[in-house]
């Protein structure tokens, strides 16, 4: 395990559909946070199985418990009941290995470090030299459109920008397994369709397992394997939905009839858990 | 935009009473401008260089340049009639012109502000510290003030100079002895307790109650305690300043820690980063404007301490002792050149201080530049 991301970018290696290993294995998994006036049920009988190679999305109202979920798999919020394992270890132990990357709702930089420095932080961590920890961040910076800020420090940069290096900082670990909450949620159109696209490209040829909370459906569809259709209160799995486009994706397939079809039984899933919840 | 400029014309004209008024008094009687060469002499030099400053072409710095003779004949013009015997507080027409002479330095102060950074920084400030010094002097001793009451600053500069071997012997007793000793072991000291009352819990809940405690008890509480217990040398003096400093650096630090945000510290826990590294990598970096502000708070605290400390016993040297047995023997100059040491070790302790500060922490919201 753990050879993808440091095989040659080819697509005749890439390409090549991952075997089908657990990566992420959640069964009927609950978690309830005792809150001062009465416990809330974030999640209720969760069952996923996250396959290696797999892009799957988590997508539904506020509050469903999408954060919740991501925040269990890195070991950042126990379980009440239920068994889950990561890489066919315990949360925590797959932690401590350093098992995920981890992209959070808000950028979370740390405001007395350099751009260049914030994406190295973790690289510092795991005790990389400086030649190789400056390469990865020179690497990841253009990807997410940032080369030239090195430089300059988080609050020199716009909002959205903060967010891509946040990106850029977990892509930079080099993680088999990405687990991003929102990454895109404050980016404008333009930028997010970009970075849509990077990252389809980068999950493609690196084989990366990818678990990605979005609000947004068509950008689930673009992205996904797999789309997990959540409802709120208590926080369920209401549908997973197979995502069967061609692995190699491009932002005009959003106009194809395929595309249309698997948005619309997003929607109605969506719709579905509504109702249910009212 | 231009900044507004005082006009000069009606300055001078505001001026000119001042010379039918008299220029000093000799002997009982009033002494006229017209009588006393030193008069004269200044006030030639002030008309030259107004005059020159009008007609020539000039900048906000040359205007400046040709202005100062005149505002520095002026000036000395007071400072030299008292010392050739003139009573100055009958001088109506001296104290006008000198009020002339102020508008004029007010005005070149505001031409200096238009020029760039050396003279608007420092030599703008410096030449207002020196007014205030010089109206001072010009003050007390044109008013004959008592100096019981305020020495002039020529006699502080005075006591400062001939008086130099016990200032120093002072400085080194208190400042060096006790107050450096003593800020470094209570702030060390603060600073690691409060590590340590981090991890365990129960320490912080039970220090900070008596924390504010001994905060609650003043100066002269202490520091007779001290002295019973280490003696009259500065090991006294430093316990005092130690246990005042102790807890503002404590109080500072746990705060400081506590300043990282939930998703700061998930993030470090995502990279299975132990307690040190993101002790080390988020939590200190995090506290730092924290901690600079309980070391500038415990910088005035130290020295205010341990010189009020020194009036509960000491050897016959440090800069408490020299206030409270000179202030006895009407030595006021001496006193009033304590307290201008003590001024300035402390004004370049706090000002070493927050430079620190602005270098170390200038990432903080309170000091960004973009
Ligand atoms: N630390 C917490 N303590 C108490 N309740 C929480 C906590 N975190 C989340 N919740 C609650 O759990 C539910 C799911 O939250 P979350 O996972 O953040 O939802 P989502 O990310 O889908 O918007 C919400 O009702 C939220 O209020
Ligand atoms: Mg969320």
């Amino acid at each position: 395990m753990g050879s993808s991301s440091t095989l040659p970018v080819a697509e005749a290696i890439a390409t090549t559909p991952a075997e089908n290993r657990p990566i992420v294995d959640i069964r009927t998994l609950s978690l309830i946070f005792k809150a001062a006036d009465k416990p809330v049920t974030a999640l209720d009988g969760i069952d996923l199985r996250i396959n290696s190679g797999d892009f799957v999305s988590l997508i539904g109202p506020s509050g469903c418990g999408k954060t919740t979920l991501l925040r269990v798999i890195a070991d950042l919020e126990q379980p009440t009941s239920g068994d889950i394992t990561v890489n066919g270890l315990t949360p925590e132990a797959a932690r401590l290995k350093r098992a995920y990357g981890y992209v959070f709702q808000a950028p979370a930089l740390y405001p007395w470090r350099t751009v260049e420095r914030n994406v190295t932080l973790p690289l510092e961590i795991i005790g990389l030299d400086k030649t190789e920890r400056q390469r990865r961040s020179a690497q990841q910076l253009a990807l997410v459109g940032l080369a030239g800020f090195e430089k300059k420090f988080p609050w020199q940069l716009s909002g959205g920008m903060q967010q891509r290096v946040s990106i850029a900082r977990a892509l930079a670990f080099e993680p088999d397994l990405l687990l991003m909450d929102e990454p895109f949620g404050a980016l404008d159109e333009i930028t997010r369709d970009h970075l849509n696209s990077q990252l389809s490209r980068l999950w493609r040829t690196t084989g990366k397992t990818c678990v990605f909370v979005t609000h947004s459906i068509s950008e689930a569809v673009f992205l996904s394997t797999r789309i997990v259709v959540m409802s709120p209160r208590p926080g369920r799995i209401l549908d997973v939905i197979d995502c069967d486009l061609p692995r190699e994706r491009s932002l005009e397939m959003r106009e194809s009839q395929r595309f249309q079809d698997i948005a619309a039984r997003v929607r109605h899933g969506l719709a579905e858990g509504h109702s249910y919840d009212e | 935009m231009h900044a507004r400029r005082s006009p000069m014309t009606p300055l001078v004209l505001l001026t000119l009473p001042a010379f039918a008024l008299p220029v000093g008094g000799l002997a009982e009687s009033p002494l006229a401008w017209w009588q006393s060469t030193p008069a004269l002499l200044a006030l030639a030099i002030v008309l030259a260089s107004l005059v020159l400053a009008r007609w020539t072409p000039r900048t906000a710095f040359t205007e400046a340049l040709l202005l100062a003779p005149g505002l520095f004949a002026g000036a000395a013009l007071p400072l030299v009639l008292l010392d050739g015997g003139v009573a100055l507080d009958q001088a109506a027409g001296l104290w006008m012109f000198l009020a002339g002479i102020l508008a004029l330095l007010w005005h070149v102060m505001e031409r200096l502000t238009e020029c760039s950074g050396f003279f608007r920084h420092l030599l703008v400030p410096a030449l207002f510290g020196v007014m205030l010094i010089y109206l001072w002097e010009v003050g007390v001793r044109g008013f004959q003030v008592p100096s019981v009451l305020l020495p002039p600053p020529s006699s502080i500069a005075g006591a400062l100079t001939t008086q130099t071997a016990n200032l120093e012997d002072d400085f080194f007793q208190t400042v060096i002895k006790a107050v450096l000793r003593g800020y470094l072991w209570g702030c060390g000291a603060g600073f690691a307790v409060a590590i340590l009352a981090d991890r365990v819990p129960f320490l912080a809940r039970g220090l900070l109650p008596f924390g504010n405690l001994v905060s609650a008890i003043p100066v002269v509480g202490i520091a007779p305690i001290m002295v019973m217990w280490f003696g009259f040398d500065w090991p006294s003096k430093a316990a005092v300043v130690v246990v005042m400093t102790f807890f503002p650096m404590l109080v500072n630090t746990l705060a400081g820690l506590a300043a990282s945000e939930a998703i700061q510290l998930d993030l470090m826990r995502s990279y299975a980063a132990g307690y040190w590294r993101t002790l080390l990598m988020l939590r200190l970096p995090n506290a730092m404007p924290f901690l600079f502000n309980g070391l500038k708070i415990n910088s005035t605290l130290a020295l205010i301490g341990a010189i009020v400390a020194e009036f509960f016993g000491t050897p016959v040297v440090g800069m408490g002792f020299r206030i409270s047995t000179e202030v006895a023997r009407m030595n006021l100059s001496i006193v009033w050149a304590t307290i201008v040491v003590a001024g300035i070790t402390g004004s370049l302790m706090y000002g070493g201080l927050s430079w620190l500060e602005r270098t170390v922490t200038a990432w903080h919201p309170s000091y960004r530049r973009r």
